[in-house]
């Protein structure tokens, strides 16, 4: 045998499978993508990284392509002292953002002194046939390691015949009257049109988004 | 050296490495499977067109997660529900501890409240779960939510399972429900079966996932 042909071999075993020193890195460099069928569940669509961001609008990508859309909401951090995360739909592809919302706030708060520890409704944050922003958080506070992250999930936004079912569930840090609390915030409701939802915008309901990343990711057969 | 070895002994490096230019995406089509590739595996789905009940079968997935996307009633106020099955579908009535809460709100404003129903949660029956509360049948109502189903191979413990479902009430309210709670055995679940409370499932789609 050549030492050519005993280098190949080498990357066999006796079973002739190949062994890992058989393919690198660089082997797989012309690789970029891999068969749908073979792919995780959970796609990334894209993300955007706010700095100093009036707003983060998703205009492209929501579609039919996948039933369920997921927007992970990392290290959201505002301008503001005490602003809230909120969000709405356009289904004019980001033309314009205000659907007719029915939705539902509540949270749970804890201290990290202990003096606060409570569930309750919010009737200030719900929304009734309003075409306001819908309130993901209530407020946070902007010191330095504060913040928010959290989860937007959106079920078949590209529905021709069903009003737009959302659950967001995000954690973040409040500061009340000098005493910092975790706060579990839960919203939920339906955006209450049988159009396509196409765009989605992010804002804080006062200043800036200082920092944070939404990453939107599809989840389908 | 013929031409046929010739084109396979350039596919390779003189070490004996794949060489980048002799494989590409469509080397790849007949890949319908890779370990790693996602944590969070497509399993099956299911659609429903006037149907009774919509029934999985359930492998050793350490977690499924079940998503359902506008999940619409034939019938007005009704419940979507579930049962488990250790027997391979034959009975779904496998013995149930949970609990139930909401948040709900009218399109009038009316509502605005946050409660636990204890007529909704179970305590050791066998009866279906509720999965949302009184869904509306109007043409644009439906409901959709995720159900987790934690380790039902498991032949040790019982069976944990969370799930959180946003419905349009049948009198125009939007209803946020959150229910946990485990069945109570520690034979293997086999099957799951989702119907409603009353009349068919007139239309919806529920996808299934296997979480590694």
């Amino acid at each position: 045998m050549g030492s050519l042909t005993r280098k190949f071999a080498n990357n066999f075993t006796t079973g002739g499978v190949y062994k890992p020193a058989a393919i690198t890195n660089n082997s797989l460099a012309n690789i970029t993508d891999i068969p749908a069928a073979a792919k995780g569940k959970l796609t990334l669509i894209s993300s955007q990284t706010a700095s100093a961001s009036a707003s983060i609008s998703f205009t492209s990508g929501i579609d039919s392509t996948y039933p369920i859309y997921r927007f992970e909401f990392i290290n959201m951090h505002p301008a503001t002292d005490n602003a809230d995360l909120t969000f709405q739909g356009s289904t004019n592809g980001g033309s314009s953002y205000g659907i007719t919302t029915t939705s539902t706030y509540f949270e749970t708060r804890h201290s990290e002194n202990d003096s606060v520890a409570q569930l309750a409704y919010n009737t200030g944050f719900d929304l009734a046939q309003s075409t306001s922003y819908i309130r993901g958080s209530g407020s946070i506070t902007n010191q330095n390691d504060s913040g928010l992250s959290g989860v937007l999930t959106i079920f078949n936004p590209s529905s021709t015949i069903f009003v737009k079912h959302f659950i967001c569930e995000i954690n973040k840090m409040f500061n009340f009257s000098g005493s910092f609390e975790s706060t579990h915030s839960l919203s939920a409701g339906y955006l209450n049109t049988t159009s396509s939802i196409n765009a989605f915008d992010f804002k804080m309901d006062t200043g800036n988004i200082d920092d944070g990343t939404i990453y939107m990711y599809g989840i389908g057969a | 050296m013929g031409i046929a070895t010739r084109k396979i002994a350039n596919a390779f490096s003189t070490s004996g490495i794949i060489q980048s230019a002799n494989i590409n995406n469509a080397s790849l089509d007949n890949i319908t499977t890779i370990a790693g590739a996602g944590d969070m595996v497509f399993v099956s789905s299911a659609t429903a067109s006037s149907s009774a009940s919509i029934e999985f079968s359930l492998g050793s997935y350490k977690e499924y997660k079940f998503f359902f996307v506008n999940m619409h009633p034939q019938t007005d106020d009704v419940y979507f529900q579930f049962n488990l099955s250790t027997d391979n579908g034959s009975n779904y009535n496998v013995t149930k501890t949970s609990t139930y809460f909401m948040a709900y709100l009218g399109e009038n404003d009316a509502g605005a409240v946050l409660t636990y129903d204890n007529t909704l949660d179970l305590a050791q029956s066998t009866s279906n779960q509720n999965l949302l509360y009184s869904l509306g049948a109007d043409a644009d109502q439906n409901a959709s939510g995720t159900l987790q189903l934690f380790n039902p191979s498991s032949t040790t413990y019982i069976k944990h399972w969370i799930a959180n479902t946003n419905n349009a009430h049948y009198n125009n309210f939007s209803f946020n429900t959150y229910i946990a709670g485990y069945a109570n055995t520690t034979s293997a679940l086999t099957n799951i079966k989702f119907q409603m409370s009353s009349g068919n499932i007139d239309a919806g789609k529920i996808l299934m996932f296997g979480v590694n």
